[in-house]
């Protein structure tokens, strides 16, 4: 049961991915994006981490992705032309992209990781509760936290700042 | 399912947001090719979490959340202010940076 | 008061005398500062006398005194002192230079007077003196290298005096060159020395010289011959002498000075003081004897058909100088030293006698535009027939003597030398001819319009127009000064007579002071200083001496007697000569083309190398070098700028695939 539950999110993880790389329209890269967020959650509840992926689906799916369909409704259509300026850019790509998945999953399977080949420790009942999660950021965690939460505050000020109309600019 | 899995289709789908990366030319997409790798880190990371049995990947996901989102509001904030100075919304064509 | 403070006070003097009028000279009236620097030189000679007197009181082997005032270096070896030596061999030439140069700087109180540099003149002056007697008292051969660079400056400040002449920059220019082709040969001298000695001090070197080298041993002749290449260049011996000409474009105190009385001696007194050196190789010593008689008689021909006067009188120089080259060279110390002396009075007196007559033709030096000045210039005339009577060796002149002296030293050595007593006597002829030529050609004779004029009026003749450079015909810079018509007679100024007449004095009756047979005042006075030389021992005898006196009074007689033929009787015969012998004529006339020759076989190689310096090594070695570099860090950096495309999505490329590769690396390595 849960292979197929893997596999199948795994599926709409990667095919998401592949949209989002192979979609000429942008706005359907964002909808791929949304579908592979959706799958990236699955794969977490399939990992016992209930809060990681409650906070996946919504924040990221909910908030970041509806920023992105406003921006992209903004924007509009951003079609690319075919040509491609750098010289050997199309070739290289992806063969580097086949290259860093081979060498990254030679890095992490030929490792000497004792975990590897078993489905990880039996986890207590509340392992990836809200309850743990909070807990950790409270206490082990804290100055992340905290740091994190500034980083938000200059975001949105950031933000505020790039959007601004200025008075000189014409529309 | 053992843990190698999810760690070798964490590389898989770092790997493909790497490769929109070198060949899109939107802005707006090479962002999302970003979140793709982001994304990948996390699952990683909860992977990784699963495996060790404590929760601290999981803080490190969370946490890579928010950066996340910093990261796409100021992003995103770049693109809407390149595109009221109607300068053309193509990295190719923003470049001059150059020596 | 010891007699080395005495000689570090004639050392003081005429330092102290530059230094006042060269740091006042805006402050001092023209006037004082003469006076200062007469004054200086008076007082060194003063103080020269006292510490002759110090000797005389002293017993004569123990004249000898070695003072230093600091330690100059002493470090790894070496070990030199500010120090002078102080014998009868210095304590000589003290007095021969402070004492005619007394009398020269009372000259130029009243010859130079009108002109523009007057302090600078009376500067340069008393540091000439300074270094002369730096070097003469100098007691280690650093210091004598020392004086001996400062008397060459001295001579090219002097001689460039009106320095915005084309003609006297580059007289001063050359001999500047010439004289540091010496320099070089010295200080080479001095490092062998030092190499084989151990030290730079007169006393130890000599000393150990005997001891430490084999006669005519390659390392003794080595430094013999470098110390000559010094002693030529300075004394203007053959062949680095082509300086000594052109140095008369200084002005005639200069000429009177320095380059008859005083720095050209310069070379006789160094070889003088380290006879023992060349007493240990006689190669040296006979190579400087010839090359002496050569110059004697080259320079005598040269001088039969020179028409500058002072040019003329400047090539007498030379050939006098060969004969206390060759004098000293072969052993004939005192007498050299002795003909040192007399040609100082006669010599000096001579430029200055030759200076007035100048500053009556208005700067003019062609004797064929001279004559009859005998009846224009009284006082002058007699001066100048004092001196050349004592130039040709007129008997009973002090000329007469000392020349006779070596000639009959020569002979009394016997064998090869001589050669030199025969030789010597030739030029004894030619001497006497040309003196007298000039005298003939200037002083008898229907006077030419600038005499006319003195006779007439009593005033000098003042050409019009702007001044000229009679020589060049280049336009003069009345700025910084120039030899004009403001200069001086002796008619009209009283310390130029005063000074010539001094002069004309001792020329006539100078060498009464050794008379042989009656009295040997120098040789015994300098005997001391040649102690245990083989050579010094050797005496004519007192038949050989009179016989000598005889033959040099007869050719005197003849010389002046030809002279007379030829200039005053017969004025058509010397026309008539130059057609017979006119490739002889030319020869000398054209300075036996040394000039050429040193052009030919030394300037223009050195400019060829440097044109090829310039053209091939700078501008392709050096340049390529530097400005290749510059374009190749240039084109490397223009390779490496490609990178920086501005395009975003090769950055990444680049970033994905450093990436890549690392891992690979990581990779391979732990496996």
């Amino acid at each position: 049961m849960e292979e197929v539950l893997f596999f199948a999110s795994a599926l709409g993880a990667l095919g998401g991915a592949v949209g989002v790389i192979a979609m000429r329209n942008p706005f359907y890269s964002v909808l791929a994006l949304i579908v592979h967020l959706f799958s990236l959650a699955a794969l977490f509840l399939l990992l016992t981490s209930a809060f990681v992926a409650a906070a996946q689906v919504v924040v990221y799916a909910g908030a970041v992705m509806v920023l992105y369909v406003f921006v992209v409704a903004y924007v509009g259509e951003g079609g690319e032309s075919a040509w491609e300026p750098i010289p050997g850019q199309r070739l290289l790509a992806p063969l580097l992209g086949i290259a860093l998945f081979v060498e990254l999953s030679i890095a992490v399977l030929s490792s000497s990781l004792l975990a590897l080949g078993e489905d990880g420790p039996d986890v207590k009942a509340g392992f990836g509760d809200p309850a743990a999660i909070g807990r950790l950021l409270l206490e082990k965690f804290l100055l992340p936290f905290e740091a994190a939460s500034i980083l938000l505050l200059l975001a949105a000020v950031g933000a505020i700042v790039l959007a601004n109309r200025r008075q000189e600019e014409t529309t | 399912m053992s843990i190698e899995w999810y760690i070798v289709l964490s590389a898989l789908l770092f790997a493909t947001g790497a490769m929109g990366i070198l060949i899109r030319r939107s802005p707006m997409v090479i962002l999302l090719c970003l979140e793709l790798m982001l994304n990948a880190g996390n699952l990683a990371l909860v992977a990784f979490s699963r495996m060790v049995g404590n929760g601290e990947g999981q803080v490190f996901a969370v946490i890579v959340m928010v950066v996340a989102a910093c990261e796409v509001v100021v992003g995103l904030g770049l693109i809407v202010a390149i595109f009221r100075r109607r300068l053309p919304l193509n990295v190719d064509d923003l470049r001059e940076l150059r020596g | 008061m010891s007699v080395s403070s005495w000689a570090w006070l004639v050392l003081l003097f005429p330092l102290l005398g530059s230094i006042a009028i060269g740091l006042g000279f805006k402050a001092l009236p023209a006037k004082v500062a003469g006076v200062i620097g007469t004054v200086s030189i008076a007082l060194a000679f003063a103080c020269g006398i006292a510490a002759l007197v110090s000797l005389l009181g002293e017993d004569p082997e123990a004249r000898h005194h070695a003072s230093s005032l600091w330690d100059y270096a002493s470090v790894a070896g070496l070990d030199i002192k500010l120090g002078i030596f102080v014998d009868p061999l210095s304590i000589f030439m003290v007095l021969v230079v402070t004492g005619v140069s007394t009398l020269i700087h009372l000259y130029s109180y009243g010859y130079m007077q009108s002109d523009e540099g007057y302090h600078r003149f009376f500067s340069y002056l008393n540091f000439f003196v300074f270094s002369m007697l730096l070097l003469v008292l100098a007691g280690n051969f650093v210091l004598l290298i020392v004086g001996w660079a400062f008397v060459g400056f001295a001579s090219y400040a002097l001689i460039s005096f009106w320095y915005r002449r084309e003609t006297a920059t580059r007289a001063g220019m050359k001999a500047f060159v010439i004289n540091v082709v010496g320099d070089i040969g010295l200080v080479l001298a001095a490092f062998l020395i030092f190499r084989e000695l151990g030290s730079f001090d007169y006393g130890t070197v000599f000393e150990r010289a005997p001891e430490a080298f084999a006669t005519n041993e390659w390392s003794i002749v080595a430094i013999c011959l470098l110390l000559l290449v010094g002693a030529f260049a300075k004394s203007a011996q053959l062949p680095l002498h082509t300086w000594l000409p052109d140095a008369m474009e200084g002005p005639t105190p200069v000429s009177s000075l320095i380059h008859a009385a005083t720095m050209v001696t310069a070379g006789v007194y160094l070889i003088a003081r380290t006879h023992v050196l060349f007493e240990l190789a006689p190669t040296a010593a006979d190579i400087a004897a010839f090359t002496g008689l050569a110059t004697l008689l080259v320079a005598a021909t040269m001088a039969l058909v020179m028409t500058d006067l002072k040019r003329a009188i400047a090539y007498s120089t030379m050939s006098q100088i060969g004969y206390m080259i060759m004098g000293v060279s072969i052993g004939a110390y005192s007498a050299g030293m002795f003909h040192l002396m007399t040609h100082a009075f006669f010599k000096a007196l001579l430029f200055m006698a030759a200076g007035s007559i100048i500053a009556a033709m208005a700067n003019e030096q062609n004797i064929d535009r001279m004559g009859g000045f005998g009846k224009a210039m009284r006082f002058t005339s007699i001066t100048f027939v004092c001196g050349a009577l004592a130039l040709a060796a007129f008997p009973g002149t002090s000329g007469f003597f000392s020349k006779d002296e070596i000639l009959a030293f020569a002979e009394a050595r016997g064998g090869m030398y001589l050669i030199f007593t025969v030789l010597g006597y030739v030029g004894a002829f030619l001497t006497a001819i040309y003196a007298f030529r000039l005298v003939f050609r200037v002083l008898p004779g229907k006077p030419v319009p600038e005499a006319q004029e003195l006779i007439d009026t009593g005033h000098l003749h003042h050409p019009h127009g702007p001044p000229v450079n009679p020589a060049t015909g280049e336009e003069e810079d009345t700025d910084v000064g120039f030899p004009g018509a403001e200069h001086h007679i002796a008619e009209q100024s009283l310390p130029m007579r005063v000074a010539m007449g001094v002069l004309a004095v001792l020329a006539l009756v100078g060498g009464l002071v050794q008379i042989p047979g009656v009295d040997d005042v120098v040789e015994k006075w300098l005997d001391p200083v040649w102690e245990g030389s083989p050579l010094a021992a050797i005496h004519p005898s007192l038949e050989q001496d009179y016989v000598g006196l005889g033959i040099g009074g007869f050719i005197a007689l003849a010389g002046i007697g030809v002279a007379y033929l030829l200039y005053v009787a017969r004025p058509e015969l010397p026309g008539m000569l130059e057609r017979r012998l006119r490739p002889l004529h030319t020869l000398f006339a054209n300075k036996w083309y040394f000039d050429e020759a040193i052009d030919l076989l030394v300037v223009r190689p050195a400019l060829a190398i440097g044109r090829f310096a310039n053209r091939v090594f700078e501008r392709v070695v050096v340049d390529g070098l530097v400005s290749g570099t510059a374009e190749t860090v240039r084109g490397a950096g223009g390779v490496v700028r490609t990178v920086q495309s501005g395009f975003v999505r090769s950055y990444a490329l680049l970033l994905i695939a450093g990436f890549a590769g690392l891992a690979l690396y990581f990779l391979l390595s732990s496996s």
